[in-house]
This record gives C-alpha cells, sequence and structure tokens, in this order.
C-alpha cells in the first residue's frame, strides 16, 4: 500500500502573501543597509561583535520547532538583545551603532543558517526576518541611547547607579516583545486565514513564556557584561540552555502526540472498517472549518484530536459496521460507535473534552452539543458522500445535501463556513 | 515519616553541633559582618529560600538539589565563609509543605557547613572577597575550586546520611544518574557565577534577573511532563482499544512494554532507547487488526496463504506507526518481534545478531506475557513455569543473553501476572484466537499445498 503525498498545508493560501513578502523586503533592506554601513566605516570593536555574532550563529543552529510550526532561536535572539543593549564590556564602553549590530545579526543568522541549509532543512524565511527585524528594533532604538545611558551610571563607576540603565532595558524588551507577537500573528493569520484576533492571543500564549525568559537573558547579557566581560557570554549560555532544553522537550512531545493519535486512528482503516484516509481528510476538513469559525489553537488541538479519533469506537463493536459510521448508518449505531469511541477516549484520563466531543458527534446540533461536535458531524457526513474524490460535481452535490439538513441535523453555521473552506480549496 | 535508625541521629546532632561551633568561630574569629554584607545576605537568603521551597524537577529522586546552591555559592564570593555558610542555614526555614523537622535541621546543618568550607577553599586559592573590581576571569578558578568542594561534601553528607537512614542501598544509585546530578551542578554553580557578575550592576535585582529564565525551564519541563504523562496514556488507551478485539489479551500491551523496559533496563540502555523500547513495546501489535478475524479464529492448521496473512501483522503495525517520530530501532523492534534467534521466524527470516535488539527484546516479553496469561482454550502458566519455557528455548527462538537478562530482572523485581480475568461479559466480543505469540502452541501450517 502506498500513501498518497502529504497535500501542501491545505487552509493556507499559497504564494499569495503580500505581509510575507512586505517582511522580507524590510528584512533584506535591513541587511543590505548594515552590510553597506560595515563595508563604508570600521567596524567597532571587532573582538566583541565576533564574540556575539558568533553566539548569535550558535542560537541559530541550535534553533528549534515549537508547536504549531513556529521556528524560534531563543539563544539567537537573546545573545542579539544583549549586542543590541550592551553598553560597556569591564568597564571599555561600546561604541558600536544600530546599523552594525544589525550587520553582526545578519551575519551571524546567515552563518548559524548555513549548516542547515548543507544538510537540506532550509530556515522558516518569515521566522528569521521575523528575529532580524525585532532585534533591529531594539538596536534601533536603543543604541542612540547608549552614551547617555553609560553616563549615567558613572560611566560604570562601582558605585554608579543602574536602574535607568535597567528600566530602559526592560520597557524596550517588553515592547520588542509586543512588536514580534503582533508581527507574528499578522503573519499567521495571513498563513492560515484566522482572525487576527484569535491570532494575537494564541501567539501571546504559545510566545509568552519562551519571550520572557529570552528578554530576560537578553538583559541578564548586557548588564552582566560590565562585570564579568565577555566571560558572561559563556556564563549566561547555562541557564539559556537548559531553557531550551526544556521547551525543546516539550515541543518533541507534543509532535509524537499528534502523530501518535494520527498514526492510531488509522488502525480502524488498516482493519478494513472504515474508508482509507477517512479519519486523516475529516481531521483536515474539520480543523479548517474551526478556523474560519475563529476557534484558538487550543481548541483547535482537541477538534483535531476528536476528528481524528471519531471511528475509534468502531474498535469495540463485536461486527464492526463495513463503511463505518457514515450518513447511511442508523442513528442507533451511529451513536453507539459514538459512546464506544469516547469511552476508549476517557480511559486515556487527559482527554476528558475530547471523549465529549466524540460522544456527541453524531447528536443534532443543540445547545447541548460543543461546536466542535458539530463541526466533525458536517465533516464527517461530507467525506462518507465525497471521500478521496476530487469530482466538483459530488462535491457540490454533497454540500446541497449538507444545506438541506440544516437545522435538522447540521449546524448553519459549520455548513456555510466548510463551504467557504471548500470554495477556497477549488479556487487554488 | 519513618523513625529514623539511632545512627543517623547521632549523626544529625554531631552535623548540627559541628555546624553550629564552626558559625560561632567564624564570627568570632572573622570579626563579624559589616552593613552593606548583611544587606547581601539577606537577598541571597531569600533567594535561596525561594530556590528551596520550591525544588526543581532537575533533580534525582531521593537527592533533591535545587538552585538554592548557587545562592551559597554567590554568598561564598560576595560575603565569605561566615556569609556562605549563614545562607546555607536558612535551609531551617524552608517552606517546602510536609518536610518533617528533623529534615529541616539536617538540610540547613549541612548547607552551612558545605557553604563555610566553600568559602574557606574559595578564600585558599586567592579569590577576592567581595564584588568582582579587577578581572573577572581571576575569579573563576577560585570559584571552580569551591563549587568543586561544595559538591564533593554535599554528596558525601546527603549519601552518609541516606545510607545511615537506608533509604538507598549503595549499589542503587546508577551512574548515569550521578553523571546527570553533577551536570545539574555544573548549571547551577554557572548560576552562581552570573549571581556574582551581575551583582557590580544592578544588586539585588539580578537575583530576579536570573530567577526568570530558570523558573521558566522550571515551567516547560513541568508542561513536559505533563505532556508526557498525557501521551502515555492515551497510547495505553488506544493500545487497548485495539486489543478490545479479543478479550483475554487485554493488558496484553502494557505488559509487554513493561518486561521490555525491564529487560533493556537490565543491559544498561540509556534513557532514549529505553523510552523507544517502552513505546515500541506497547505498539507492538498493533498490526493485529489487519489480519482477517477469520484467520485469527480458525481451529487447526493453517493454509499458506492464512499463514502469510498473519506473517503480515508486524508490517501492518509498521505501516501504522511509521509517521511517529521514534528512534528508528523503535520501527525495527515492532518490525521484526517475531523473527526467531534460528532464523525460522517472520516476515524475514533473520537470524541471530540480524534481528535488531529492539525486536529480541520484545520478542523474549510478548512469549513471557503470552505463557502467564490466560487464553480461553487454557490456563496461563506460572512465572516460573513460563521461565522455564523461555530458558529451553533460549538460542533457538530467543537470544540466550535477553532470556537471561529477563531472568535476573523478574528474580529481583518480581512479575505481577494479569491474574484470572472475570468471565466475559455477556456480548462482549470474545474472539476466540490461537494466540501467535505463545512459544508452546505455535501455528501449525499445513504441509500440503
Amino acid at each position: 500500500m502506498t500513501t498518497r503525498p502529504r497535500p501542501s498545508r491545505w487552509p493556507l493560501t499559497g504564494s499569495r502573501a503580500p505581509l510575507h513578502l512586505l517582511l522580507g523586503c524590510v528584512a533584506g533592506a535591513l541587511t543590505l543597509l548594515g552590510a553597506g554601513h560595515v563595508a563604508a566605516t570600521e567596524v567597532v570593536d571587532p573582538d566583541i561583535a565576533l564574540a556575539f555574532g558568533a553566539l548569535i550563529a550558535c542560537g541559530e543552529l541550535a534553533r528549534m520547532m515549537m508547536p504549531g510550526n513556529r521556528e524560534v532561536a531563543p539563544i539567537s535572539t537573546a545573545a542579539a538583545l544583549g549586542y543590541a543593549m550592551l553598553l560597556d564590556v569591564e568597564g571599555r564602553p561600546a561604541g558600536h551603532g544600530a546599523l552594525q549590530v544589525i550587520a553582526v545579526m545578519a551575519i551571524g543568522m546567515i552563518a548559524g543558517a548555513l549548516p542547515h541549509l548543507a544538510v537540506g532543512r532550509p530556515p522558516q524565511a518569515a521566522a528569521m526576518a521575523r528575529r532580524l527585524v525585532a532585534g533591529a528594533l531594539v538596536a534601533l532604538a536603543y543604541r542612540p541611547l547608549a552614551t547617555p545611558l553609560y553616563a549615567s551610571t558613572g560611566h560604570g563607576h562601582p558605585d554608579g547607579e543602574w536602574w535607568l540603565v535597567l528600566a530602559t532595558m526592560v520597557v524596550l524588551v517588553a515592547a520588542m516583545l509586543l512588536v514580534d507577537v503582533l508581527i507574528a500573528a499578522v503573519l499567521r493569520a495571513e498563513r492560515v486565514r484566522t482572525a487576527l484576533a484569535v491570532a494575537v492571543r494564541d501567539e501571546l500564549r504559545m510566545a509568552g513564556p519562551l519571550g520572557a525568559a529570552v528578554g530576560a537573558s537578553g538583559t541578564l547579557l548586557a548588564l552582566a557584561s560590565h562585570g564579568m566581560g565577555l566571560v558572561a557570554l559563556l556564563v549566561f549560555a547555562a541557564p539559556l540552555l537548559v531553557t531550551q532544553v526544556a521547551f525543546r522537550k516539550y515541543a518533541g512531545i507534543r509532535a509524537t502526540y499528534l502523530q501518535t493519535v494520527r498514526a492510531l486512528a488509522r488502525v480502524p482503516e488498516v482493519g478494513g472498517y472504515v474508508d482509507h484516509g477517512h479519519s486523516r481528510r475529516v481531521s483536515r476538513l474539520s480543523v479548517a472549518v474551526g478556523r474560519e469559525l475563529g476557534m484558538s489553537e487550543p481548541e483547535l488541538l482537541e477538534l483535531e484530536y476528536a476528528a481524528l479519533m471519531h471511528d475509534i469506537g468502531q474498535l469495540s463493536l463485536a461486527d464492526p459496521i463495513p463503511g463505518g459510521a457514515t450518513v447511511f448508518t442508523d442513528q442507533e449505531q451511529a451513536r453507539r460507535i459514538a459512546e464506544l469511541g469516547a469511552e476508549v477516549i476517557r480511559k486515556t484520563g487527559v482527554l476528558d473534552r475530547v471523549a465529549e466531543i466524540v460522544r456527541l458527534q453524531s447528536d443534532p446540533p443543540g445547545p447541548a452539543v460543543p461546536r466542535a461536535s458539530r463541526i466533525i458531524k458536517a465533516a464527517n457526513a461530507y467525506d462518507d458522500l465525497v471521500g478521496s474524490s476530487s469530482d466538483r460535481d459530488r462535491a457540490a452535490a454533497a454540500l446541497d445535501r449538507l444545506r438541506a439538513g440544516c437545522g435538522e441535523e447540521y449546524d448553519p453555521e459549520v455548513v456555510e463556513a466548510m463551504a467557504s473552506v471548500l470554495a477556497r480549496k477549488r479556487r487554488r | 515519616m519513618r523513625e529514623l535508625p539511632w545512627p543517623a541521629k547521632v549523626y544529625i546532632v554531631v552535623l548540627v553541633t559541628a555546624a553550629a561551633v564552626l558559625i560561632g568561630r567564624a564570627f568570632l574569629t572573622g570579626g563579624g559582618l559589616g552593613g552593606p554584607d548583611w544587606r547581601t545576605l539577606v537577598v541571597l537568603a531569600l533567594l535561596f529560600l525561594v530556590c528551596e521551597s520550591v525544588p526543581t524537577l532537575l533533580n534525582v529522586e531521593q537527592t533533591a538539589i535545587s538552585v538554592s546552591f548557587s545562592a551559597v555559592l554567590a554568598a561564598a564570593v560576595l560575603v565569605g565563609p561566615l556569609g556562605a555558610a549563614l545562607v546555607g542555614a536558612v535551609a531551617v526555614l524552608s517552606v517546602r509543605p510536609g518536610l518533617p523537622p528533623v529534615k529541616r535541621l539536617f538540610n540547613g546543618a549541612q548547607f552551612a557547613v558545605c557553604g563555610l568550607a566553600a568559602g574557606e577553599t574559595y578564600r585558599l586559592v586567592g579569590g577576592q572577597q567581595g564584588l568582582p573590581v579587577e578581572r573577572f576571569a581571576d575569579l573563576i578558578v577560585p570559584y571552580a575550586a569551591a563549587t568543586g568542594v561544595f559538591v564533593a561534601l554535599n554528596i558525601l553528607l546527603v549519601g552518609v546520611m541516606l545510607r545511615l537512614a537506608s533509604v538507598v542501598r549503595g549499589d542503587e544509585v546508577p551512574l548515569r544518574d550521578t553523571a546527570r546530578l553533577l551536570a545539574s551542578y555544573l548549571g547551577y554553580a554557572t548560576i552562581g557565577l552570573l549571581i556574582v557578575g551581575l551583582w557590580a550592576t544592578v544588586q539585588s535585582i539580578s537575583a530576579v534577573l536570573v530567577l526568570v529564565p530558570v523558573f521558566i525551564a522550571r515551567w516547560a519541563f513541568g508542561q513536559y511532563r505533563a505532556q508526557e504523562r498525557a501521551y502515555e496514556a492515551t497510547m495505553a488507551a488506544l493500545c487497548q482499544a485495539v486489543e478490545t478485539k479479543d478479550y483475554y489479551t487485554r493488558g496484553h500491551c502494557t505488559r509487554v512494554s513493561k518486561a521490555s523496559t525491564m529487560i533493556a533496563e537490565e543491559i544498561g540502555m540509556g534513557p532514549e532507547r529505553l523510552r523507544a523500547i517502552r513505546y515500541a513495546g506497547m505498539l507492538h501489535d498493533v498490526g493485529k487488526l489487519g489480519v482477517p478475524t477469520k484467520v485469527l479464529q480458525k481451529e487447526g492448521a493453517l493454509t499458506e496463504e492464512e499463514y502469510a496473512a498473519i506473517q503480515l501483522h508486524p508490517m501492518r503495525g509498521l505501516e501504522i506507526v511509521k509517521g511517529i517520530d521514534f528512534l528508528d530501532e523503535a520501527f525495527a523492534g515492532i518490525m521484526h518481534h517475531h523473527e526467531r534467534h534460528d532464523g525460522k521466524g517472520y516476515p524475514m527470516g533473520l537470524a541471530g545478531d540480524e534481528i535488531p535488539e529492539f525486536a529480541r527484546i520484545i520478542a523474549v516479553a510478548d512469549a513471557f506475557d503470552s505463557m502467564t496469561s490466560d487464553r480461553s482454550y487454557r490456563k496461563a502458566k506460572s512465572p516460573e513455569a513460563a521461565i522455564e519455557e523461555l530458558r529451553k528455548n533460549a538460542g533457538t527462538q530467543f537470544d540466550p543473553y535477553l532470556v537471561d537478562a529477563f531472568i535476573t530482572a523478574v528474580r529481583r523485581d518480581g512479575w505481577d501476572p494479569p491474574g484470572r480475568p472475570p468471565d466475559p461479559p455477556a456480548g462482549h466480543p470474545t474472539t476466540v484466537m490461537k494466540d501467535h505469540d505463545d512459544p508452546t502452541t505455535p501455528i501449525q501450517v499445513a504441509a500440503d499445498r
């Protein structure tokens, strides 16, 4: 048996992404500006620039993927922040300008991305551009203030006050994190077609903790260089490395979890109880519809799990219904499969809400039925009617049939969302 | 808490007395502490308390160490031996819930002694006490020496305590855990260094700044643990669902997973591979559903075609799980768990060392659980009898080395056989199937074609 090649991420809008293009242009322009500046003038404090550039490259090399296909490089970002906000290194004032920071960042990031490229793992261009722009913003805002701020500490005098410096750093880092979340949300909204408000909330939830750790580490690095010199770069890497390991493990288990549920959801298919690829198609369509309806990422994850496992109850039946719990099955049978499936999922002890969604998947829409269940009911019916076929007439007929059942069988809102998702898919 | 044996009590009394005497002596000879020193001390002590009260997850079961240790080391540099001892002694006040007073007392005394020793070492090796004003790099060698003394003394004092309280036997802490413990000590030591380095600029705030990434890391580890638990529970539940096809094989996957892990631990596999084999053991029979029920239910000998259908199930299993990001070894384990040591197994007829290690392990675990479980057509064997059977087939069906490892592990840790299942409830599918995993009732294939 062969598996079909994975279609390119379905709910995405393809190449028409003006905001992605804009971000890319900004990042490119910044890189050129920085590189031009460095080429035209002399590099200030080349040893410091080299040390930070190397750390940025290492961080880029150790980039990782967070849940939701988000590429991050915490060490690289923290190092860039540290370099942008550096005041002095063991009493030697740092005289570099914002453009030099941008150049060091760009060169370090490219150097760190090269080994990945060599083995065929290109970085996400948008994520990389975002990192560059975020660092550049801090550099542009902070570098002009560097000299007066350093003066406020008594030029690094042991009895000098650093509170003003710290406050400036914290404010700038917080602003940078907010802008970064906003850019990420705008890009995500464009890429996966979700509402901007929902995207902002999702990004805040996903990027919040890691962003705080990165911001604190960047501040730490800039401050520690005063007392510790470039040793700070080595020492500071420890707490951030621990953080990175923790997040990497977390992201890893999240990915494996999803893959495993996807894989095991195919058991009824391999057993011949359900049409091949059914659960996967239903889950894709359900998630696209859920997104269209403005569901947040945690809700979408539950929806995806429930959609993947909606036929798992088949396994508990003595005599499986050939073809699964389809629109052609009678209501009693369908409800029984839903109950049995929910029972299996409830046994996990952690997916209670998913179990509830599965339990109510065959019920007619009502106030007690979660939206996710209504989506699965409609998506399941659609896939039963259309299957893996790409025949337009068949798809249109299926949609008409769902529309005819609106109100009694299917939720009209869900069916309309599905219609627009399908229409968009067809246009491409 | 259990009553401590008397040597442990004596030990605690001696340690507490030693700590008190040492601190007192340091006060008298060192001439006390100045005002700024006290301010520094209060901040570090608070930091210590916060960290001590929330021990990180980066620990080995019984020997919880936490970031608190870095506060003591920072005090050794900034305030000196007495300061380090006082910060360490604060452990007595730890607000960790449920910590018995005896333990608090021990922790306080232990940390105080270690802190004092670290501070003295730092001084002896030529470390500058107070804020680093000259070259920071000069501070690193004395600091490293102080850390070394602290860690060594800490391990010694706690080790003796654990031994006296007979919580662990000396040979029970494996080498790998010790290595991990040392690595986390090193990590925390650098955090202490970072606090010292930051003290020159933002003093007390430096403690907070350092804590932000550490606590976020801790939070992320917590999330990771929670996800991992959820994941394993989900996998177990789904595998059980696959098994409900046959009432009598309930819990088979979890038990095979457990037995495989026992063997893997016995032969000294690393944590990554241990996790992989736990998952592989859980998923090894997931392809069984692809075998037509009528073949599984058939009484008597199978035809060549039917046997071929059975032989396919490891491949079906592999096909299902191949989208999961496991170690490749886990896939090999699922694919080849019905190979035999003498090369007469399926699906590829590999022999001896050609069979992937994971598959050889799962084969032993699989057969053992199958023999010690009830089947509709026979009763379960006792673990002893099943072990005998494994021995008899070692070298033909099983890898003898792994059989020995399993027997050692079962002898030491015991084995819970699944117990008699109650009679199947009415209406529940009770597929009467010949167990393809059981070495005592091999599948018979009709010889004629």
